[in-house]
């Protein structure tokens, strides 16, 4: 047998000779850029790879990318890519789509594609509105929002996405931020090390109908304060100084100050192979609860078997058992009779 | 007439008729579908020809010998050839006083009936609505009537057993078949061996259901009820093998050969849907030749993973009823801009909205043609039988690899659940259906166009140097970018329409049935084909000049049928909708053709189509 070398890809490999088309200035640049630089580092031939997306400014992504790529339609991404995913599990499928058509239009998909752990990345663009139609509300806009089509504000509780994707089984469950290159690539690199279905919000701001989305999370001076970064095995400490850390207690988290009477040794240590997604859940919640940081890292990582490979396997099995699919036999199954 | 000869046993007359249709009709869960089946394969391994109608209701279990709980299924079979699963009852078995109620109108005058007298008790009698006892107030006088203590009788036969009295009772309906099979002089064994199949872990039910049915076979023999019983002799039916097959097993076996034919792997993505979930029963089986079955959350994700799969290479399918493609529409649309190969299968029920799911119907022609938004053609196909269903699905499938389209598929329940024996065609007869992937990255461009078919090259995932992105976004002709320059869109849309159109050049010319030229021509399409070539043979016996052309194709229409159309003097188009395909050929063709409607979720008559011929002839 012939072995095969990988081309020595670089990011010029992974661009197309597209025009780029978000605003300048949006989030989705970053976005762009940390995947264009993870995708040579993957060890994946580049054919291999396909992009899927739905409708909204992040599903312009494929167009983006020299892969192979499907721009699909609204919410329906994870469905397709589900499809091409069982056809051929040999491909490296990625999801790229934001918080409207992962969540409105596409929740159905979403959480069924992440329940049946196919194994799809997906990448969600978390900015809190609607950018292409150009700016209305979406379902993690906070409640209260004023919007062209919320002018009193938004009547809609938003949706917690990792908590959703949690509540559906999702294998992989991590967030990252579109201006925290390091973070977001090495948050990319581990998902596509996951080996079922992987979902990654990442927040990303929309400097046009949404500007300061994050502000809290991203901004140079508040970030520390706001932005607990999780890390396997490692205790739950944030703030300027290190001097904060997360407790559990009983089934609460609480805020503890190190540098009055807090031991480090009491606080939570992160485990996300945790096989309880209980614990990853109460993590999620962290974002939604004043006085608590957004954690950003993998909250979830937990490997059970995939959907396609379940499948493919039934397929081995009944050849095994009853010999390959024979069309002249299938034709003549059951009674049949001779008319002479 | 038939002749009558004496019974080498029990001196009974044995009569030879050479067709007769029956009716099992009973409660839900009398099993009257699998008496009816177990009788259908009978008949057709000896070698009659025949047509079946199975009609349940939409609710699985209504409560017990209600109206709305009645289930039949009824079988028409011949010494000659059968085109409809019949017009009226020959011998009717019903169970209770409300399948008896609901029935008893479709039975001949001096019709057989076999009724289960253990249930005409005042309870029974009240839940049909009725205020006297049929078998006791001279309403059944006309007919041959035959009370029978199905459950008692039953019981008796079964008394050695052991069994309890509700599963002696379930063993009721192969008593019942057990007369049936003696009335028409069949023999027992292949439903003798159908139970040992079915109960190979249970032979003690095996058992019972034997017993009932000999008893039920034994008691004609003995009580010497009916005066005389049939005989049918074989039909002569073309040479060579038969199997009996309903339309939706025949679609899910024409797309496996296609599956083989073309090399690709078989992928249907679906969402459970009356009356096509039996598709998706019958491919999950399929596992050994690969078939990849997703049932998938919705219609939507149904129809968009198999889109997905077509991307990856594989022969993608999926399947749905009226309801459903509704659904589907949008996704629809995305498979004809992204110019990918697709089957979508629409198993028609009455409509609107949830409508009549377990009643048949056509009036999904126009949603088929023009349901979705903008200008967005794709190929229509229809087939006549439930055996054509194995053709159209192959035939579809081709058309989709070779044109690189979605193709639509517009069966109904009437050809779906309807069985039909079935000649098996020779392996070597099936063409092979050839794909080519792209693979050259020094020609390929997505969306370069084959001259003669104007279709698009097909390069999967996987091929080294070829890849490029698809989308919903209008597309620039040959090199695929995203494009919104308004000549270029109107460009677009003429070409997806000019490859459809140019399918039509090997949609083979159609040839009228009965009269080449003359008063009328008959022009349909889909499941109405058997009562319509019935109706053609008495009508034109009659003298009028008549012809039937049967439209398998609908979009896009065969070559030659602006020039048919023109050779008799009127045309008529019976369909189960309002007048679907007859608003279209008057628009297409400027014709004044007269619709024939029928929306009464059940199938036409010969009989309705035999009268409505004469009416149309008659007129000035």
């Amino acid at each position: 047998m012939a072995t095969t070398t990988l081309p020595v890809y670089t990011k010029k490999d992974f661009q197309t000779d597209q025009e780029v088309r978000w605003c300048p200035g949006c989030g989705d640049y970053a976005i762009l850029n940390a995947v264009q630089a993870v995708f040579p580092e993957l060890g994946i031939p580049r054919e291999k790879f396909v992009v899927v997306s739905g409708i909204g400014c992040s599903s312009r992504f494929p167009y983006y990318m020299n892969t192979y790529g499907f721009h699909s339609i609204h919410g329906r991404a994870p469905a397709v890519a589900t499809g091409i995913k069982i056809a051929r599990p040999d491909l490296e499928v990625w999801v790229a789509t934001g918080d409207g058509d992962s969540l409105a239009i596409g929740g159905n998909h979403t959480i069924h594609m992440l329940r049946r752990n196919v194994g799809i990345k997906v990448l969600m663009f978390n900015n809190k509105i609607y950018g292409l139609t150009k700016g209305q509300y979406s379902p993690t806009s906070e409640f209260g929002k004023k919007t062209k089509s919320t002018p009193y504000g938004s009547a809609d509780k938003p949706f917690n996405p990792l908590a959703l994707a949690i509540g559906a089984g999702t294998t992989f469950v991590a967030r990252s931020v579109d201006v925290f290159q390091p973070h977001l690539k090495e948050t990319l690199k581990k998902a596509a090390a996951h080996k079922g279905a992987a979902y990654i919000e990442i927040l990303q701001n929309c400097n046009i109908f949404n500007d300061g989305a994050w502000q809290d999370v991203t901004e140079k001076d508040a970030r520390s304060e706001h932005v607990v970064t999780l890390e396997h095995g490692k205790p739950l400490i944030f703030g300027k100084n290190r001097d904060k850390g997360i407790r559990m207690n009983g089934l609460q988290l609480e805020v503890v100050s190190l540098a009055s009477g807090a031991s480090e040794v009491d606080l939570l240590v992160h485990d996300e192979q945790n096989p309880n997604p209980a614990y990853a859940f109460i993590l999620a919640q962290m974002h939604d609860t004043p006085g608590f940081p957004t954690p950003i890292g993998t909250l979830r990582a937990w490997e059970t078997s995939q959907y396609e490979d379940v499948m493919a396997a039934q397929i081995r099995d009944v050849i095994a058992k009853r010999g390959p699919g024979d069309v002249a036999k299938l034709l003549h199954s059951g009674d049949t009779w001779q008319v002479r | 007439m038939g002749t009558l000869i004496e019974s080498p046993v029990h001196g009974h007359k044995r009569e030879t008729i050479d067709q007769a249709v029956i009716r099992f009709a009973g409660d839900s869960g009398d099993g009257m579908q699998i008496t009816g089946n177990q009788f259908t394969n009978t008949v057709a391994l000896y070698g009659n020809d025949l047509a079946t109608f199975p009609d349940y209701p939409a609710e699985i279990r209504a409560p017990a010998g209600t109206i709305p709980g009645v289930s039949g299924f009824q079988i028409h079979f011949a010494s000659g050839q059968v085109y409809t699963p019949g017009d009226a009852v020959d011998a009717l078995i019903a169970m209770n006083p409300a399948a008896l109620i609901v029935n008893l109108s479709d039975l001949k005058r001096n019709g057989i009936l076999i009724l289960n007298a253990d249930s005409f008790a005042e309870n029974d009698l009240r839940k049909a609505h009725l205020q006297s006892n049929p078998l006791e107030d001279h309403s059944l006088d006309g007919y041959r009537v035959f009370p029978v203590g199905l459950e008692k009788l039953t019981r008796a036969a079964l008394s050695e057993l052991g069994l309890d009295a509700k599963s002696m009772d379930r063993c009721k309906n192969f008593f019942a078949l057990g007369m049936c099979y003696w009335l028409y002089n069949r023999s027992m064994e292949s439903t003798f061996r159908w139970l040992d199949q079915k109960f190979q872990h249970k032979p003690l039910l095996a058992e019972a259901n034997k017993l009932a049915m000999r008893a039920g076979y034994s008691y004609c023999e003995a009580t010497e009820a009916f005066q005389v019983s049939y005989e049918i002799p074989p039909a002569k039916l073309a040479p060579g093998t038969y199997r009996n097959l309903s339309g939706n097993q025949a679609l899910a076996m024409g797309f496996v050969m296609a599956s083989q034919k073309s090399g690709l792997t078989l992928f249907l993505g679906s969402y459970p849907i009356t009356p096509a979930s039996d598709i998706l029963h019958e491919l999950s089986m399929y596992k050994n030749f690969g078939v990849l079955t997703f049932q998938a959350e919705d219609e939507i994700a149904a129809v968009t993973s198999a889109i997905g799969a077509s991307f990856a290479g594989a022969l993608a399918l999926t399947t749905t009823s009226g309801p459903g493609m509704a659904l589907k529409a949008e996704a629809m649309g995305l498979a004809v801009a992204v110019e990918l190969p697709l089957v979508i299968c629409d198993i028609q029920r009455g409509g609107p909205s949830t409508g009549l799911p377990t009643k048949t119907e056509q009036a999904d022609l126009l949603q088929a043609m023009f349901g979705r938004n903008s200008e967005s053609p794709l190929p229509v196909l229809a087939p006549a039988t439930p055996g054509d269903c194995f053709w159209m699905a192959f035939e579809a499938s081709r058309i989709a690899l070779k044109y690189m389209t979605p193709v639509i598929v517009l069966s109904d329940g009437y050809l779906a659940n309807g069985a039909e024996p079935w000649r098996i065609p020779e392996l070597r007869d099936i063409p092979e259906i050839p794909v080519h992937f792209a693979t050259d990255p020094e020609t390929f461009k997505p969306y370069a166009r084959n001259p003669d078919t104007l279709a698009r090259p097909w390069a999967i995932p996987g091929t080294p140097d070829l890849e490029h992105r698809v989308g919903g976004i209008e597309k620039q002709d040959v090199t695929g970018n995203v494009n919104y320059e308004p000549l270029n869109h109107e460009h677009m849309v003429h070409l997806r329409a000019a490859k459809v159109e140019a399918i039509a050049q090997e949609i083979p010319d159609l040839v009228p049935a009965g009269d080449p030229d003359g008063d009328l021509l008959i022009v349909a399409w889909g499941s109405t084909y058997g009562a319509i070539t019935g109706a053609l043979s008495t009508a034109r016996g009659k003298g009028a000049r008549i012809g039937h052309v049967h439209l398998r194709y609908l979009n896009p229409l065969p070559r030659n049928l602006g020039e048919i159309l023109g050779r008799y003097r009127k045309v008529l188009i019976p369909e189960m909708n309002l007048g679907q395909l007859a608003m279209m050929l008057r628009a297409k063709y400027l014709v004044d053709v007269q619709s024939y409607s029928k929306v009464q979720g059940r199938p036409f008559k010969q009989a309705e189509l035999e009268a409505k011929i004469e009416e149309v002839l008659a007129e000035r």
